[in-house]
């Protein structure tokens, strides 16, 4: 058995898309450093990310984003007790640049390996802002590749009740913004707009349900109701406001992804929800998520915007619970693309 | 001196353990998996069978490429991360040359020759020259990103007899076969693909001239910019010469509709 009032040092590395992140994180809960390598600039050129310049930035930026995020804990590589890196979901090229150099470093340090799934990072960022937060309880994870409503029975067991038939959240405001212009990363821009003169009741979106799931998501419908008005505006010659369709079209979603949650946790008893993923930074969403909390007594958790991003932080916190469990990674350990949460 | 190589650039995997004239490990696999999946156990493997203490390496040789774009960035971060963890620099061999080197010593050319895809291969043209008491591998084509007939046009122009080798031979056997007019032969299984043994044999080469790089600085050498690149390269190329017609139309109207419509047709092609 191992000692338990022994500290665990974990150095966590993540490539799933267009971010390029190490950290050192103490005992699950402790950040020690947390060193984001955005790609987003470079991205916002071809409209959304570029899976082969993805790749091509990871491998020109791990060692410094690994160094720097090792200097900033005040540590060297040999001080770290495991290395962890996100090895799925995500786009394969920019996975194996972490997995690979991940392996290697692992390898070439005789330190254990710990391989990480991302959406599992995303719920661990709660860990990370909330130090008392403990399972079980229901999480609502929201990016630009995911939407699952998730319940986390305990550290590492996840049942997902709720999952996207089609595009995920951060996906459809990526194409909206797109549609009105306002460009690659479509979260934030639109977020932006509507803090500051978006009407959101000036067009009448539809909330999408799925047949069959009462959990699951479907925004491609949404979507398509955002750029038909687009196109009829278009052609009776009318003048779009576009912070008025931002501001619709968001609380057609943030509708949509509170009701879910809120349901969820009444249905299955839970007294805590939390957001995660990108999407989960979204003001709008996370105001209205507290004040549905808080009218049904239900304790609100969500992560600061710099955890909801991808970052290597969240995985080296799932990490931890994994490394706790006996979890190793091999040297043969690959980046699955579609891994889905729960699998190993 | 210690170099540990690796070449996951193409087909095969293969990994290294080399001591100044001693080739002390070389492990190479051609199968299904992915190089993911079996270069690092290949080096746990040499590690464990050579009873290797990783700190007594000095350096990391890595095929620099070109290559598939993923295998060569496997190779890359594996060798960025055993830098980097080992504290050790990082020796880039380029892909081209360790394929070449392994006909050392032939009076013939060689012709290492890689399939690119879109019918294009990496390929370079290389000659060894006696030089005292050993061959010196020199270029006689450097290794580029080309069409084949560009090669094989090359071949013919030298007019000398050549091996090729590399997977590129495999791909384009038959046009290989009816286009090279010179004397020609394929490398044999033994030589036909990468060989980390090569790779790590040409990095003393180069760390006798001195060329390390740190784990930082290396990335691998792709001879080919990405698709999205490439599209947005195009786009602003088709934009400068529609720019470029417009400015020309305004200052001579009606000499130039002809042309225009011709370009133009050409643009949506």
């Amino acid at each position: 058995m191992k000692q338990t009032n022994q500290d665990i040092t974990i150095l966590a590395i993540e490539s799933s898309c267009d971010e390029t992140a190490a950290a050192v994180v103490r005992n699950g809960r402790e950040i020690l450093s947390n060193v984001i390598a955005s790609q987003i600039d470079l991205h916002t050129l071809y409209g959304g990310v570029a899976p082969e310049i993805a790749s091509r930035k990871h491998i020109e930026k791990i060692n410094q984003v690994i160094d720097q995020a090792v200097t900033q804990a005040g540590m060297t590589l040999h001080d770290v007790d495991a290395i962890a890196v996100t090895y799925g979901p995500g786009l394969v090229g920019a996975l194996l640049v972490g997995v690979s150099a991940a392996k290697a470093l692992a390898f070439a340090l005789n330190k254990p390996l710990v391989g990480v799934h991302h959406i599992e990072g995303h719920i661990c960022a709660n860990y990370l802002q909330y130090p008392d937060l403990e399972p079980p309880f229901l999480c609502l994870v929201v990016s630009g590749g995911h939407s699952h409503l998730v319940i986390v029975k305990d550290y590492g067991e996840y049942e997902v009740i709720g999952r996207t038939r089609d595009d995920a959240a951060g996906e459809a405001f990526d194409k909206v913004a797109r549609a009105i212009g306002l460009g690659y990363p479509g979260g934030p821009k639109i977020d932006q707009l509507v803090a500051k003169e978006g009407n959101p009741d000036a067009i009448a979106f539809p909330r999408a349900s799925v047949g069959g799931s009462v959990y699951d998501f479907s925004f491609s419908g949404l979507k398509s109701a955002v750029l038909n008005y687009l196109n009829e505006c278009h052609m009776k010659g009318v003048e779009v406001n576009r912070a008025d369709v931002a501001a619709s079209f968001q609380k057609a979603v943030t509708d949509v992804l509170v009701s879910h949650g809120i349901r969820g946790a009444k249905e299955y008893g839970f007294h805590k929800l939390a957001l995660a993923g990108g999407v989960a930074s979204n003001t709008a969403l996370r105001k209205a998520m507290r004040e549905a909390c808080e009218k049904e007594g239900i304790e609100f958790y969500y992560p600061a915007p710099i955890l909801c991003t991808d970052n290597a932080a969240m995985i080296g916190a799932a990490a931890y619970y994994e490394y706790q469990k006996g979890v190793r990674s091999g040297w043969d350990l690959n980046a699955v693309p579609n891994l889905k949460l729960g699998e190993r | 001196m210690r170099i540990l190589a690796i070449d996951s650039s193409g087909l095969v995997a293969s990994a290294a353990l080399l001591e100044d004239e001693d080739l002390i490990a070389e492990y190479t696999i051609h199968y299904k998996k992915t190089h993911s999946q079996t270069l690092l156990p290949m080096l746990e493997e040499i590690r464990k069978m050579t009873e290797l203490d990783l700190h007594s390496i000095d350096a990391i040789a890595v095929a620099g490429g070109p290559g598939s774009f993923t295998g060569l960035r496997i190779g890359s971060a594996t060798a960025k991360g055993l830098a980097q963890g080992l504290d050790k620099p990082i020796i880039e061999v380029p892909t081209l040359e360790g394929l070449a080197f392994q006909l050392y010593g032939t009076n013939a050319l060689v012709c290492p020759l890689m399939d690119a895809r879109r019918n294009q291969v990496y390929a370079g043209i290389y000659e060894f020259i006696f030089n005292s008491d050993m061959y010196e591998m020199k270029p006689v084509m450097d290794g580029a990103c080309c069409l084949l007939p560009e090669v094989v046009a090359k071949l013919n122009d030298l007019g000398r007899e050549v091996i090729l080798n590399g997977d590129g031979v495999q791909a384009y056997r038959d046009t290989l076969t009816q286009t090279l007019r010179v004397p020609y032969t394929f490398a044999p299984a033994n030589r036909r693909l990468q060989s980390a043994a090569a790779v790590g044999t040409l990095a003393f080469h180069y760390a006798a001239q001195g060329k390390f790089v740190t784990a930082a600085a290396h990335k691998p050498e792709y001879f080919r910019l990405s698709q999205a690149e490439r599209e947005l390269q195009e786009l602003r190329q088709r934009e400068e010469a529609k720019a470029a017609r417009e400015t020309a139309r305004e200052q001579n109207p009606e000499k130039r509709v002809k042309e225009d419509g011709q370009e133009a047709a050409r643009d949506e092609a």
